[in-house]
């Protein structure tokens, strides 16, 4: 945590000060007040400053951070860990040797980490953050993988005018479907069963 | 992967003195048996186990690295 002690000739100067030194917002810095200002004589002689410290907040963006850290050292992999955070969402993409292993099958493992990432993060007095795990741009290349795989069904089904059910898929994975098809004249999609078996079907209009 | 079990765990209880993780060492599979204070319990499972699956999933990948097999069981 980065923190810096400024003064200035008020309270408010100081935290200027700070504020410019640390190069963040006002809002993300917590201040402690070490000494208030004291009028000299004339305003000139015997005056003395106002003191403040000020520490850059810790953000759940940094709290994510730490844990996925700690939850890979104990799982055994290396990775570079770059956390985005904005307004209601924590970006985070993991660099390393071994990523495989993080994704899992059809990206379980990955969906698993993100889920208890975002447990550990979000809470009731904190609010909510979406918090977004990806490594290697897995989850670009699976969204392009569904897509296509969405348009080859399609055709076929068309073409042999049976319905075909697909592999079950999260929520996520199904809108993608859903989308991808969503537009075609000749097809209809719509889901049928229960999480986590809940799955796509594709069948003509 | 007694520690990984207890981490994940310690990070989603309110109470994370009670977590308590031991670790029972078979010849071919090792099971962790995960207890936690009666109040978080839901926060370990999770809707439909929702929590409890994630945290095995998680478990399944780091045993795979060690080349071996572990169930997680919460007691």
């Amino acid at each position: 945590m980065k923190v810096v002690e400024s003064s200035g000739k008020t309270v408010d100067e100081a935290i200027l000060m700070a504020v410019a030194q640390l190069g963040v917002q006002r809002d993300n810095l917590d201040i402690e007040i070490l000494e208030e200002p004291v009028k000299g004589l004339f305003g000139i002689i015997g005056g003395k400053d106002a003191k403040v410290r000020a520490s850059i907040k810790r953000t759940m963006g940094d709290d994510a951070k730490e844990f996925l850290t700690e939850l890979l050292t104990h799982i055994g992999v290396e990775a570079i860990i770059d956390v985005n955070e904005s307004d209601d969402r924590i970006s985070i993409d993991m660099k390393g040797r071994g990523m495989g292993l993080l994704i899992g099958h059809r990206g379980e493992t990955l969906d698993a980490l993100q889920y208890l990432t975002s447990l550990a993060v979000n809470n009731e007095e904190r609010g909510y953050k979406r918090v977004a795990l990806d490594t290697e741009n897995y989850r670009r290349k699976r969204e392009e993988t569904l897509k296509r795989l969405a348009k080859r069904l399609g055709y076929k089904v068309a073409k042999t005018r049976k319905r075909i059910s697909l592999e079950p898929m999260n929520p996520f994975e199904r809108r993608i479907i859903h989308t991808a098809l969503q537009s075609d004249s000749y097809v209809r999609t719509y889901s049928e069963g229960e999480d986590p078996y809940r799955r796509v079907v594709i069948a003509v209009k | 992967m007694r520690e990984l079990v207890k981490f994940i765990a310690m990070s989603l209880v309110d109470d994370p003195d009670q977590v308590e993780v031991t670790e029972i060492p078979g010849d071919h599979m090792i099971i962790i048996e995960l207890r936690v204070a009666p109040e978080d319990m839901g926060k370990v499972i999770g809707k439909q186990g929702r929590i409890a699956k994630a945290i095995r999933t998680v478990v399944k990948a780091a045993a795979v690295k060690e080349k071996k097999k572990v169930t997680v069981e919460i007691v």
